[in-house]
């Protein structure tokens, strides 16, 4: 006998959110049809690790005498290093301290890794990708956001320079050395963005890519770009870089705006180094945000309502 | 002080010498970039909101000094309310615009928790029940128990509340402070 009375808080919510688990499900599957239809095996890396990649601001969160991983991307580039030309991975990535309305500590993410392209040709792909796999499992190429339609057939590309000139009227460079970088992004170019279409923002300042292939006709830009859909950051995306000297010293430099920032230091994956010492082929990378795609694509408020259970925050005192 | 990533709804911060309070908050990190923490303010002392991002390296994050005391309600003067401090009997005229609806219970020696700001007053907290007298109603229908049926009744202090038709002038009622609302009948005239 059921006591609807007693019914526990937890099990309301989840019968609220199964709906979005179960297109969370389908959708999944189509990814994976996707990518072994076009030749991707599938590849399970380490979560505990030894050598998070270093960025300024991602923290990884201790485990033991490991940390866990903040993502697979150190030992997906050894595989492709080792002849794995198309590879892919769909699973749990850890970040420190990040919890909101589209942050979880714990969240999924897809990376794909492929040989022999660049940054473009795998916007392309990208594409390819999301109406393929969002027109099967919603049976549209349209996609219902907050009130709007997300028109996949149609893209909008901005260079970081133009986005910042446009809708804030500055340059990325001036606002970084203000250390303004990310409050214009958020608060002026990000609630700009067309959200009637799927958004490409590209070139970043060569300083915000520490993994990523610098323009050839210009040093000052990496080759990265983001997509957003509804205004929101979903997926990143490197021409990776392959010069092993010139990835050792972006490392350093991370390296020193964390001793700087008073964050932990990691130690260098040194057979990632081997790797890149032994040579690679030109490749490409990118990273999506699987619980926020599909918090899109389900109309969902809040990246919680398409994550089945999430660790409240860690409390401090509160006054 | 606090850092910023100590930032979360319901915290209070002292922002140019004035308490504010976190109402709405949420965590965003664009791009890889440095974290932000976007906070809805209410100023508690104007009622006045803003909002106000929080940068992770930004310094200077303080949180409120806030002082909760016990005072007793001691008697009006004129448009102030004089409450006593229950430890150190030190006095606090508190003007009666600043408690709105709650000046309709004070009772005389009710014990209050006071919320102070740098020794401002921001907000005082009643007991959540009270009882009160009904000096003035219609009659009550004798026999008719049902408490959904509602008539107006006035306190003492001519405050007027919705109560069962049943009840009579002289007849002793406890009320919610937080909602004003009649919530049974304690003695019987």
């Amino acid at each position: 006998m059921l006591n609807e009375s007693k019914k526990p808080d937890d099990l309301i919510r989840l019968e609220k959110i199964k709906s979005n688990l179960e297109f969370r499900s389908r959708y999944l599957k189509e990814l994976r049809n996707y990518f072994f239809a076009n030749d991707f095996i599938e590849i399970e890396t380490p979560v505990m690790i030894q050598s998070p990649a270093p960025e300024d601001y991602i923290n990884a969160p201790p485990a033991g005498d490991f940390f866990l991983r903040t993502s697979p991307e150190l030992h997906m580039k050894r595989l492709v290093a080792a002849g794995y030309k198309k590879i892919f991975q769909i699973g749990p990535c850890f970040r420190e301290g990040e919890t909101g309305t589209l942050h979880n500590v714990e969240f999924s993410m897809l990376e794909w890794y492929e040989i022999g392209k660049d940054y473009n040709k795998l916007l392309i792909s990208l594409q390819k990708l999301l109406l393929n796999t969002i027109k099967n499992a919603t049976g549209s190429t349209l996609i219902s956001f907050r009130g709007r339609a997300i028109d996949l057939n149609e893209w909008k590309s901005y260079t970081v320079r133009d986005a910042f000139s446009e809708f804030a009227g500055t340059s990325p460079e001036k606002a970084i050395e203000n250390g303004e970088f990310e409050i214009i992004l958020t608060e002026k170019v990000e609630p700009n963005l067309p959200k009637d279409r799927p958004v490409i923002l590209k070139d970043y300042p060569a300083s915000m890519a520490a993994l990523s292939r610098l323009k050839e006709d210009d040093s000052s830009l990496a080759e990265r770009w983001e997509l957003y859909l509804g205004g929101i950051e979903i997926a990143n995306a490197y021409s990776e870089l392959i010069d092993p000297g010139e990835q050792r010293k972006r490392f350093d430099i991370v390296h020193e705006n964390r001793k700087k920032l008073n964050l932990p230091k990691y130690s260098d994956d040194s057979d990632f180094f081997a790797a890149l010492e032994y040579g690679m082929d030109s490749y490409t990378g990118i990273a999506l945000g699987i619980d926020r795609l599909i918090m899109v694509l389900t109309d969902a408020p809040n990246i919680r309502e398409v994550i089945s259970f999430t660790e409240p925050r860690k409390s401090s005192a509160v006054v | 002080m606090a850092s910023a990533s100590d930032l979360r709804k319901g915290l209070k911060l002292d922002i140019d010498g004035e308490p504010w309070l976190i109402t709405d908050f949420d965590f965003c990190k664009p791009g890889k970039g440095q974290a932000l923490y976007r906070c809805k303010l209410k100023n508690m002392l104007t009622g006045t909101s803003m909002v106000k991002t929080y940068r992770s390296s930004d310094k200077g994050i303080e949180k409120a000094n806030l002082e909760e005391r016990d005072m007793y309600y001691s008697y009006q003067e004129g448009d102030f309310f004089v409450f006593s401090d229950a430890e150190t009997y030190e006095e606090h005229r508190i003007p009666t615009k600043q408690l709105g609806n709650s000046v309709n219970f004070l009772i005389e020696d009710a014990l209050c928790s006071v919320l102070l700001f740098h020794e401002k007053v921001i907000e005082v907290t009643l007991p959540i029940f009270i009882e009160k007298e009904i000096v003035e109603t219609e009659p009550g229908a004798r026999g008719d128990t049902a408490t959904n049926v509602t008539k107006p009744a006035k306190i003492d202090n001519g405050y007027e509340i919705a109560v069962p038709i049943f009840l009579n002038i002289g007849d002793v009622v406890k009320i919610d402070t937080r909602t004003g609302q009649y919530v049974e009948r304690v003695k019987k005239a």
